[in-house]
Parts: C-alpha cells; sequence; structure tokens
C-alpha cells in the first residue's frame, strides 16, 4: 500500500496529525502498536471500573473567549467543538513545602494573592515576572536553551519561592532533571498558572474517543496491534515502513511519534542514531485508589496538590526504587461538575527509577509493588486520614507499565530532554511530533502533532 | 463572478475556520486578521480550504493579497471565475 503520510503511534499526536492531514485529503494511514489508543494517556477497565493511565489535568485550559490560547487554537484547526472535550475546571490546586502552602486556581489572582501573603518582599518582583511571561512568545520554533533558575534567580529574592513555582511545573513537564529551559518554563507557567486545570467528566477517553472518531470521518485509516519494526531508508529518504508483521507500507513522508531516539533506532544499521544520553530519565510510580467516600466527604478538597518535604525541590531521578520525598495527589472527583461521580478516585505519583523497576524478576516486581502500595497508604494519610478504611480496590503503574506500553525508552514520561522543535530528523522526509518535539501533556501534543503536519505538509503545495 | 459571492466564500471558509469569530459586522477594507483576532494558523487554514474545496493554489507570496476582503475580491474574483467557466 502507498500512502501519502503514515503517522506512527495513536496517541495525541499522531491522531492530531492525522486529523488534519486527513482533513486535507492526504491519504493518511496510523500505525498503532497497542491495542488501546491514547499512548501516554490511555485508559482501561479493570472489574469494570474505568481508569484513566495518567490524566490528573488537562493543562492549559482557557475559557471561551481567550480565542487565542492553545486550547482555542487547537479545536479550531481539529473542526472540534468545546463540547467534543466536554472540560470541567478544578476547584483549586495547592503547592506544599515544609510551612508553607500556596494555593493557586485557573484565575491567577488567586496565586497572586496568595504569594504577596506568604512572600511579601516578593509580591512585586511576581508580578513582574508574570508579566514578563504574558508577554513572552514561547512559540516561537528557533530559541536556544537557556537554563531557568539562574533567570528566576534574578527576577526573585526568596529561593523557597522558586523551588515552589517550579514543583509543579517541572512535574508537568520537564524532560530534564534539576532544572529546565527558560522557553519551556514560560510555556509550562502559561498552561498550569495563566491558564489551568480542567478535565472531562469521563475522563481522557472522552479526548481519545472524539478525535479518534474525528480523524476517521475525516477518511483517516487506523491500524492496530500494528507495530513498525523498521523505517526503510534508501539514501537520505525513507521510503516506507516494515511492519512487526513483515508486510511493508510505502509512502512520500513518515512522521513519527515515537520519540526521537526510539525513531532513528528504527531506522536499522546505526548510522542515524543519536547519543544515548538524549534518552530522557524522568518517569513516575502511580497509584490509584477507589474509594466508597469522595475526597471531599473525607476533608480533602483540593483537586491537585503538589508537596515536598524539603526546603528545595530536588526534581531527578531517584537512587531508590521511588522517591518519597515529593509528589503529587491528584482527586478527580475535586473538579466542578464532577459531583456526581459514583465513587472516590484518590490518586497519588511519586518520581521513580526506571532501571531500578526494570531489574527487578517478576517476583521481586510483585513484592515491591505491594511494598509501594504500603507506602501509599502511609503518605495518603497526610491528605485523608483515613484513607485505609475506605478503600475499595486499587491498582498502580511504574515506568515499566510506560514502558511496555508506549515504547518510550527508560519509561520517560516527558521523552528526550533535547527537544526538536522543528521536528526535524536528519532524514528530509522523516519528522518527529509529540514529546520530543517539545510540546508537552495533552493540549501540547495535539497542538504539536498540528504544528508538524501543517509546517512540514500542508504550507507545502 | 459578483463580489458579493466572492465574500460569501471567503465568509463561509472563515465560519469552518473560525467558528468562534463573529462574523456579524466584517468591514471589506480592514486585515481580516485584526478585526477577527485570526492567527497565522488560521490564515493558512483559509489558504488550504481553497485549495481543499476549489483547487486552487495560492502561493505564499500572493498571501498578503488575501488580507482583506476587497483584496479576496480582486484576487481571487477572475481565478474562481476562470475555474467555473471550465
Ligand atoms: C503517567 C502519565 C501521566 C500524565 N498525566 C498527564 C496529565 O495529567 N495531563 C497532561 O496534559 N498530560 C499528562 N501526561 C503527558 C501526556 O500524556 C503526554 O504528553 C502525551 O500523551 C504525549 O503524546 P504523544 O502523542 O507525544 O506520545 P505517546 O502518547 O507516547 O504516543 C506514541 C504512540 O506511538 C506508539 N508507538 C511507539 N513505537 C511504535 C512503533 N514502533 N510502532 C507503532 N507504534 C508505536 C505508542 O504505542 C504510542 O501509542 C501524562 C503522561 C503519563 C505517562
Amino acid at each position: 500500500m502507498h500512502y501519502d503520510v503514515i503517522i506512527i503511534g495513536a496517541g495525541m499526536s499522531g491522531l492530531a496529525a492525522g486529523i488534519r492531514l486527513a482533513y486535507f485529503d492526504r491519504r493518511v494511514c496510523i500505525v498503532e502498536k497497542h491495542y488501546a489508543f491514547g499512548g501516554l494517556n490511555s485508559y482501561y477497565r479493570i472489574d469494570g471500573r474505568e481508569y484513566d493511565v495518567g490524566l490528573h489535568a488537562v493543562t492549559n485550559y482557557a475559557p471561551p473567549e481567550r480565542r487565542s490560547a492553545p486550547l482555542a487554537k487547537l479545536l479550531r484547526q481539529l473542526r472540534l467543538t468545546r463540547e467534543d472535550f466536554a472540560l470541567c475546571e478544578q476547584r483549586f490546586s495547592e503547592i506544599r513545602f515544609p510551612d508553607c502552602r500556596l494555593r493557586f486556581s485557573n484565575d491567577i489572582a488567586l496565586l497572586k494573592e496568595e504569594v504577596a501573603e506568604r512572600f511579601p518582599g516578593d509580591a512585586d518582583n511576581f508580578l513582574r515576572l508574570v508579566s514578563e511571561i504574558e508577554a513572552y512568545d514561547d512559540t516561537r520554533l528557533d530559541r536556544t536553551y537557556q537554563a531557568a533558575r539562574p533567570i528566576l534567580r534574578e527576577r526573585l529574592d526568596d529561593p523557597m519561592l522558586i523551588e515552589m513555582l517550579l514543583c509543579p511545573i517541572m512535574f508537568y513537564g520537564s524532560a530534564e532533571e534539576h532544572d529546565m529551559d527558560f522557553t519551556q518554563f514560560v510555556t509550562m507557567f502559561k498552561s498550569l498558572y495563566l491558564e489551568g486545570f480542567a478535565r472531562p467528566r469521563e475522563g481522557v477517553r472522552r479526548i481519545i474517543k472524539a478525535i479518534v472518531k474525528k480523524f476517521r470521518a475525516n477518511g483517516g485509516e487506523i491500524r492496530m496491534r500494528t507495530g513498525v519494526d523498521a523505517l526503510q531508508v534508501c539514501g537520505e529518504r525513507v521510503v516506507g515502513v516494515t511492519l512487526e508483521s513483515g508486510e511493508t507500507l510505502t509512502s512520500d513522508v513518515v512522521i513519527s511519534s515515537a520519540g526521537y531516539v526510539e525513531t532513528m533506532r528504527l531506522c536499522g544499521d546505526g548510522a542515524w542514531q543519536s547519543e544515548t544520553e538524549e534518552i530522557g530519565r524522568i518517569s513516575y510510580v502511580e497509584s490509584i485508589a477507589v474509594l466508597d467516600k469522595t475526597p471531599a466527604e473525607l476533608g480533602h478538597d483540593a483537586t491537585i496538590v503538589f508537596f515536598n518535604d524539603a526546603q528545595r525541590f530536588n526534581y531527578a531521578r531517584p537512587d531508590e526504587l521511588v522517591d518519597l520525598t515529593s509528589g503529587i495527589v491528584c482527586c478527580p472527583n475535586n473538579y466542578t461538575g464532577h459531583e456526581e461521580l459514583s465513587e472516590g478516585v484518590f490518586r497519588l505519583t511519586w518520581l521513580a527509577n526506571h532501571e531500578r523497576w526494570m531489574g527487578l524478576d517478576e517476583e521481586a516486581y510483585a513484592t515491591q509493588k505491594r511494598a509501594c502500595l504500603q507506602r501509599f497508604f502511609e503518605c495518603g494519610r497526610r491528605f485523608l486520614p483515613d484513607l485505609k478504611q475506605h478503600v475499595v480496590c486499587t491498582d498502580m503503574f511504574t515506568p515499566r507499565t510506560i514502558h511496555r506500553y508506549t515504547g518510550h525508552l527508560n519509561g520517560a514520561v516527558y521523552g528526550s530532554p533535547h527537544k526538536r522543535k522543528d521536528g526535524r530528523t536528519p532524514l528530509a522526509n522523516l519528522f518527529i511530533c509529540g514529546t520530543d518535539q517539545g510540546f508537552l501533556g495533552i493540549i501540547g501534543a495535539m497542538l504539536s502533532g498540528i504544528t508538524i503536519a501543517n509546517l512540514h505538509i500542508l504550507s507545502k503545495s | 463572478m459578483v463580489d458579493q459571492q466572492v465574500k460569501d466564500i471567503i465568509l463561509g471558509i472563515i465560519s469552518v475556520v473560525a467558528p468562534d469569530a463573529d462574523l456579524s459586522d466584517v468591514k471589506s477594507d480592514v486585515k481580516l486578521r485584526d478585526q477577527l483576532e485570526m492567527d497565522s494558523m488560521d490564515f493558512l487554514d483559509i489558504v488550504m480550504e481553497l485549495r481543499k474545496r476549489y483547487k486552487l493554489e495560492v502561493p505564499k507570496e500572493d498571501y498578503p493579497k488575501l488580507a482583506t476582503l476587497d483584496g479576496c475580491v480582486e484576487y481571487l474574483g477572475p481565478k474562481l471565475e476562470a475555474m467555473a467557466a471550465v
């Protein structure tokens, strides 16, 4: 079979790129290794209960009147309506450090007030920083790397405020350990603090079903359980893909959402391979408890809490299996309009060491998961004192799960620290979209697919 | 082709490309981008819709000619006319 475009991966970015290309009459085929759509943000069912793989928050939430916000752009580009995603806004979220808490919501005014109260010396500095970020054009694809921490130290006096602001931002979108690129910081600051959090009542499946349906309605073809085994390279061009079944598909262009290093490894003989240090190291363990009451009934109102038990926030791959000193707590019930969810859900996420988790044999893996669950109950008590009494059932995923279901090396949630903003690779007609292109999160990944399809295919006649 | 027909074609495309835009009072001689708060992505979409619907290619260097509704009439009118005649 010959296509105009083959897209590797039916995650957020691949599907969004596919919708654009199919809409504009390209013959396009998405090939997906897994049996489920969604990639890093998929969903599943156990014992009749629906779970999301990772969804805490759809970041980048913006109300309809903010027409130039990423969410609005994305809906226009995909010819979708706000109703297709049915997003409900968060109540409020919180950053908890020793002896200091900052609350924020989808209205930046709350964070400004909280900063002014807890860090009076930095109140004006923070307002200036927010203005600077608002005016900063982070969508340009040609900016070079600048470390964020030194810039923030110039702007703000209290080191703890810097740590507190960085904590959610790094947790939700830094592929790099310890520090991050300032432009990436700005993008994330906008998506978390200036825009905000929302969630569809049905979870991520609402979004995935909407985009799969749109792609098919536009005439696109998807092949599931169809892993790409190799890219066929001829000179400096890719001419097609060999599937795990041995079948070959050819195309004029290939767009891959499998990750940069992962994609170049598919190109065979090593000539196109890059350095191993480009593989990301950030991965997570997440424990999920289903409860017989809602977290609010048990006294916990916050939608998301980012906690850190030291003065400094150490964002890095831990030496141990998990890093218990910081984490994220998410309660989907604490979104507005989620009142009628029948059960309570409590999710807790820690940084994890992929290598350590991969090194365990099956028995040790099961033992460690149980041990992890024990710690989850202990840590969860800080937020819901009676957590354990109300648990109906639990589930958990580890870096091993992420690797298995998405093929991302190291189970790296945010991909490689080296982003390729223009999506180019050494091969003239092979492009990268999604995580390793550099727009992160659910909305970011979809915008990434759109951007790459527009830039390299649709704007060429 | 009558001027109004070309305008209707463009406004019809904009209602698909940017359904959240208010098209009730679009001025013919003011830049579409400015009055409708459209960005470069939206603008590119108009060009692509023209290609999709009318098989009409607008080369990059001619994009500025589509900035206003009047510009669209002047630039696209004859082209759409020629196509309709085929
Ligand atoms: C645990 C977790 C929680 C998260 N929580 C949130 C959140 O709350 N909010 C938010 O906005 N973002 C969240 N994210 C981030 C968000 O999910 C990602 O940024 C986004 O889904 C990335 O999409 P993508 O299309 O770039 O990549 P992916 O989703 O990884 O898509 C790549 C696809 O390619 C397929 N593939 C790989 N190799 C091959 C091959 N050889 N052949 C065929 N197919 C292949 C994979 O199976 C996969 O489906 C979370 C991520 C994780 C892992």
